[in-house]
């Protein structure tokens, strides 16, 4: 049984863009045709492919990374890392993301209330615009806030009046964080809202529970995985946004510089030690935040059998 | 009598599950205001401003040498991009979801880390690897192969970042793939190539083109990696997210919003492309 409404709620990215669609599944035994018939050969052959365009295209050059560290030296990374304007960065980097995860976890689970649960005119729209961040350049998005909050723009008069810089300062940087990590909890939650379906809820309304509980008590515990891997998702995306955190920020050393910005800016004045150093921080924290939403998918994959 | 009905036919409009919580319009009105704030009114914004000059201004903005140079730029590499992804995505997931092979666990955990890499770290990565100072670029420009600064960097990091996108779309298709019509149109008489063709092609194609379609879009916006391996040359390696920046960092907003309108316009199409594609998966399933 289809819902009708639910064609139009999924969204550009209802299907798993990421991850294992069958975590913990068995490995292919092959009873297939396609892959029984003694194809030892071919099929060496196509492994080989991919194996050999898997290690050119990632594992060379993680690998040529951690031997840049290591070229580098472990003082003189360590040295750079924890030089003022590297600590700084690194720590508002922190703090944009994690207030970016925290706006856009509590508006993508209304938004992912919405979008699975109800129906209403203009609703294929807002859908649709939900997921424009994900496939406009992060260059664009921040050129749209310069445009916005600039001292000319129409929001950017009223700050201007009031004392307030939004541009080139950390509330523009915020603002585009935010934009580019909009669709990621909406997009991992709807699905799992509309597998796990309403009976739940009405059972509870039923006994009894106000929305609140209802709320509490029966859909988050239901969403908790879903949303714990979009989190993981925004949390991802933010610690690495660069164009666009980039070009509101202006990127002053010291101030208004993130840690990406500043991996640039060592590589543009020729700092490599420094520049590899915080890429590895970086490229680590990304690894730990994968293998996270690995062990959510599973869960999610689980719920959803 | 009418008035019950009338309170029936509003309760039924809430959300299901909910009672006071489900109010549909407030929740309604905050997701609308939130979109709106975040998303429409910024694109709003740059709609007006850049319209609001006139049409011919906005024109000449796109066609400035530098300009046109790097959308070209940009489109040719995202197309060299996808038919390399195409293909080797469409062989990484059947190899994944087909065979058995020491190392598959590894490759399919490792495949969504570009998408968490920061695109910074990427460019940088590809700069150790492939650069002046290193032994691999050191042979390559030997054999007059340039990478970095260069096109072929530019590919390669786009190839990194849209890792994901045509595996992760095909792979489940392939598993849900009904391997009896394989089977019987082997019975029938068809080889392997011709059962590829007529009967795993035709039903994972929404898939690879979705997939097509991701990439592409990630492609023709990316920034971070591309700036660092191919540099900030005009009219050499200057791509469209780049030459925005450009524009911006030496206080001349006015000639990026040509160039912005235009991959504005093109992330608009490849989203309504997205949704097609997604009701043809969808006709096929049922």
């Amino acid at each position: 049984m289809r819902d009708p409404g639910r064609d139009v709620c999924g969204g550009a990215f209802a299907f798993p863009v990421l991850g294992d669609p069958a975590p913990g599944a068995p490995a292919p035994g092959g009873r297939a045709f396609l892959r029984s018939r003694g194809s030892g050969g071919a099929e060496k052959f196509l492994i080989g492919i991919v194996l050999v365009w898997f290690a050119v295209l990632v594992l060379f050059p993680l690998g040529a990374m951690v031997r840049g560290v290591i070229d580098a030296g472990f003082a003189e990374s360590l040295r750079s890392l924890a030089s003022p304007i590297a600590q700084h960065a690194f720590w508002l980097t922190l703090g944009i993301t994690v207030i970016s995860v925290v706006v856009n976890t509590f508006f993508g689970v209304i938004l992912a209330l919405v979008l699975a649960r109800q129906k209403f005119a203009g609703k294929l729209l807002l859908n649709g615009v939900v997921d424009l961040p994900f496939s406009l350049s992060p260059v664009v998005a921040g050129f749209m806030f310069i445009i916005l909050f600039g001292p000319n723009g129409w929001l950017g008069k009223w700050f201007e009046a009031g004392g307030i810089r939004v541009i080139f300062a950390l509330p523009g940087m915020i603002l585009a964080t935010i934009f580019v990590t909009v669709p990621f909890v909406t997009r991992e939650v709807v699905p799992v809202l509309q597998e796990s379906g309403t009976e739940q809820e009405d059972a509870a309304r039923t006994l009894g529970a106000n929305g609140w509980q209802t709320f509490w008590r029966i859909t988050i515990p239901s969403i908790r995985w879903g949303l714990g891997y979009g989190v993981c998702l925004t949390a991802a995306r933010a610690l690495g946004e660069f164009g666009a955190v980039l070009i509101v920020s202006g990127s002053v050393i010291g101030r208004t510089q993130t840690a990406t910005s500043y991996i640039h800016q060592e590589f543009v004045d020729f700092h490599y030690a420094g520049a590899y150093a915080a890429s590895l921080v970086l490229a680590v924290a990304s690894f730990l935040m994968l293998v996270a939403m690995e062990l959510m998918r599973k869960r999610v994959a689980d719920r959803m059998e | 009598m009418a008035i019950w009905k009338a309170r029936r036919a509003w309760k039924a409009r809430s959300t299901p599950g909910y009672g006071d919580l489900g109010r549909p319009l407030l929740l309604r009105a905050m997701a609308a205001g939130y979109i709106g704030f975040i998303i429409a009114l910024p694109i709003v914004a740059l709609s007006v401003r850049a319209f609001g000059g006139g049409l011919g201004k906005l024109w000449a903005n796109v066609v400035r040498p530098d300009a046109l140079y790097s959308l070209e730029l940009t489109l040719a590499m995202a197309f060299a991009m996808v038919i390399v992804n195409v293909a080797m995505g469409t062989l990484m997931a059947w190899v994944l979801v087909r065979y058995k092979f020491p190392g598959r666990s590894l490759v399919n955990a490792l495949i969504d880390l570009p998408f968490a890499i920061p695109t910074v770290v990427t460019g940088l990565m590809l700069v150790i690897l492939y650069g002046p100072q290193s032994a691999v670029g050191r042979f390559m420009a030997a054999g007059g192969v340039e990478v970095i600064y260069a096109k072929p960097g530019i590919v390669l990091a786009l190839l990194f970042v849209t890792l994901p996108f045509v595996v992760r779309s095909v792979q489940p298709v392939l598993m849900g793939l009904d391997k009896e019509m394989e089977e019987a149109a082997a019975t029938l008489g068809a080889n392997r190539w011709v059962v590829f063709r007529k009967v795993v092609v035709p039903s994972i194609l929404p898939a690879v083109l979705t997939g097509a379609a991701l990439s592409f879009s990630r492609a023709i916006g990316e920034f971070g990696s591309v700036v660092i391996v191919a540099g900030n040359i005009p009219m050499r390696t200057q791509v469209a997210a780049v030459f925005i920046y450009g524009e911006v960092e030496s206080d001349n907003p006015q000639g990026a919003l040509g160039v912005s309108i235009v991959l504005l316009a093109l992330s608009f199409l490849v989203l309504i492309a997205l949704y097609l594609l997604q009701r043809v998966g969808r006709n096929q399933d049922a």
